[in-house]
């Protein structure tokens, strides 16, 4: 098996095992405030690292090219409440066109 | 059936045509990350949980090991474990219907369910909103992968820029308070400084475990 389907395998057991444990398990084990805490942060927190690294690196370096042309056109477009689909369509074609 | 059910549907299904058109936004992300058709598909099929899915392709896209993009995509769903202990209650079911509907546990059919009053409503709003999305979304990922497997290099239709707006799109509802926004930029700041010094795919775990940290750390003084 190669890697790629290792991750995709681990990806299926581990999303699934979460959303089932959340239906099965007693409520009160979960409910701490610490971890409702934790669970508010953590998407916040790694779409954040997700979002610079996305935009910024490039094999092992920071760099500054379209890609971050094409997210301050999705910024603008969501603070204007455009739909997600319009704002990712949108950035892509801003960053094509200033590589032509 | 009530008008009040038939709103609920409606709202819905609204949401499930809004949520699983974006499919094809994954899938044609995924073909030009180097994943084939076959993995892509199922992807959406058997995972079925879009920022996860984009954080795996994201972190493949980078050269980063696929392991450690499935550890991050995997730590980003444990969200969905909370949405499902908000609706356990709420949908009353019993073991094998739980097993049953714990792949419709996401964002959309969350939001769209617990603000239910009763539990007639609450399993409709659940059920129409995560099956409408599970089908339009695997249709659409199929689309898209293979339109994206004819585009070949995505720098060429500015696809690479589409998944930090991607990532952009699904954040921005979850920075409604100063302290999310600076949880975020931290994780940011924090991934960047790592990109030089360690693997693809390090970065993003670290900078988001760090920001983690911080922000259970540094409590505001209004918390609600």
């Amino acid at each position: 098996m190669t890697a790629l389907w290792t991750g995709i395998v681990v990806m299926i057991v581990g999303c699934f095992a979460l959303k089932y444990a959340g239906l099965s398990v007693p409520e009160r084990v979960l409910n701490h405030p610490t971890t409702v805490r934790a669970a508010d942060l953590i998407p916040v927190a790694l779409l954040g690292a997700l979002i610079a690294v996305q935009v910024f690196a490039d094999d092992g370096s920071l760099t500054i090219d379209a890609r971050l042309l094409g997210l301050v056109v999705a910024a603008v477009l969501l603070s204007l409440r455009v739909p997600f689909l319009p704002v990712v369509v949108a950035a892509a074609l801003v960053a094509a066109l200033v590589r032509l | 059936m009530t008008a009040t059910d038939r709103s609920v549907i409606v709202d819905s299904l609204g949401v499930g045509l809004a949520t699983g058109a974006y499919g094809v936004s994954f899938g044609a992300i995924s073909t030009t990350s180097g994943l084939d058709v076959l993995q892509t598909c199922v992807l959406s099929l058997l995972v079925f949980t879009g920022a996860s899915q984009f954080a795996f392709i994201g972190i493949i896209a980078s050269g980063g090991n696929p392991v450690t993009g499935a550890l991050t995509a995997v730590l980003l769903g444990s969200r969905n474990l909370f949405y499902g202990l908000s609706l356990a209650q709420k949908l009353d079911l019993n073991a094998p219907q739980r097993l049953g509907s714990a792949h419709f546990v996401i964002d959309e059919s969350t939001a769209m369910a617990v603000t239910r009053e009763t539990r007639r409503q609450t399993r409709l709003g659940f059920y129409w909103t995560g099956i409408s999305i599970f089908v339009l979304w695997n249709l659409m990922t199929y689309v898209g992968a293979v339109a994206g497997e004819k585009i070949g290099d995505p720098q060429t239709y500015g696809l690479d820029a589409a998944v930090g707006a991607a990532f952009l799109g699904l954040l921005w509802p979850r920075l409604t308070s100063w302290h999310a926004r600076l949880v975020a930029l931290f994780g940011a700041a924090v991934a960047l400084g790592l990109v030089p010094v360690t693997a693809a795919g390090l970065p993003i775990i670290l900078g988001g475990g760090a920001a983690v940290v911080l922000g259970m750390l540094w409590r505001p003084k209004v918390s609600s």
